[in-house]
């Protein structure tokens, strides 16, 4: 089993409502010096398969589903072999 | 002309739809569950709005991959008209017989209300009986209603004459140009946030959506008797 965490965030292109609404928010707490703030979301997927296919795998199964690519994009980390 | 009123699990306008085709316009009317796998017989498929699979990990896309779905596109790639309204819109989208995506409204709220719209192409199967740029009110209940589509994907919508509805005075969630529903290039497919189904009976307060769905049966009707 090989545990995998991807992360899908909008493009940079797209305006990201709550990550702004977020941001209002950290300055009304004083840290002015946070300048911005993204919201995405990540997936923990468990595979069982090789280190060879997975890679095959989290991008069938991202670019099928998980990601929407009008807005998002994504990336993701190999976690560990559990 | 017999039309398809689609039922997902979530779906909550589709007796809106039904009602407005069977009781306001009389016509030929059946609610098709997700689980079946054709549509052989039908001339029209509707899509409602709701929360279809508990709108999880995006509005609308899910039900991209339920049983109908494959039996929608290849309908609609046939030429046939589809119609998709609120999650319907979502939907449409998602399954990629509309371009772009809607997203989270800028506001984060969730906006339920009615609206002011213009007819921006009243030569689509579904607009034949607004007048061009006439000023139209639709109620609107979303919180994923902001249309989103990269730049050249815009400026296609706008050269093509794809933007069939627009927000006036106010846009209520942020969606690019003002989009409230965009047509397939070649026309037959129709997505909009706002619900014409909800205002068809003076009765109720607005009867500005009745003319789509006059608009469709009329064009539908046209369709039989040049095939005859």
């Amino acid at each position: 089993m090989i545990n995998v965490r991807i992360f899908v965030t909008y493009k940079e292109s797209v305006f990201d409502p709550q990550g702004e609404t977020i941001t209002e928010a950290i300055h009304s707490l004083g840290h002015d010096e946070v300048k911005q703030v993204h919201v995405g979301k990540f997936f923990d997927v468990q595979v069982d398969s090789s280190n060879k296919t997975v890679e095959k795998t989290i991008a069938e199964i991202s670019e099928q589903l998980l990601v929407n690519f009008n807005l998002e994009t994504y990336r993701y980390e190999i976690m560990e072999e559990a | 002309m017999k039309i398809a009123v689609v039922v997902f699990p979530g779906s909550n306008c589709d007796v809106d739809l039904y009602e407005a085709l069977h009781t306001v316009c009389h016509a030929d009317v059946e609610y098709v569950s997700h689980k079946q796998k054709n549509l052989t017989g039908f001339d029209a498929v509707m899509l409602p709005g709701g929360f279809s699979y508990g709108d999880y990990l995006r509005s609308g896309a899910i039900a991209r991959f339920s049983n109908i779905m494959p039996a929608i596109v290849e309908f609609a790639n046939e030429g046939k008209f589809v119609f998709g309204t609120c999650n319907g819109f979502q939907i449409l989208t998602e399954a990629g017989l509309l371009p772009g995506a809607l997203k989270k409204n800028n506001s984060l709220k969730f906006v339920c209300k009615e609206i002011e719209l213009k007819v921006t192409n009243n030569q689509t199967p579904f607009t034949t009986q607004y007048k061009m740029g006439e000023h139209i009110n639709l109620p609107i209940a979303h919180a994923d209603g902001s249309y989103y589509a990269e730049k050249e994907v815009l400026e296609e919508l706008e050269k093509n004459g794809q933007v069939v509805f627009r927000y006036m005075n106010e846009n209520p969630n942020g969606s690019l140009n003002d989009i409230a529903g965009i047509t397939n290039k070649k026309g037959n497919v129709l997505g909009m946030m706002p619900h014409p189904e909800r205002a068809v009976e003076a009765l109720l307060g607005n009867e500005d959506g009745l003319r789509l769905f006059k608009s469709l049966l009329a064009n539908g009707k046209k369709k039989e008797e040049a095939a005859r």
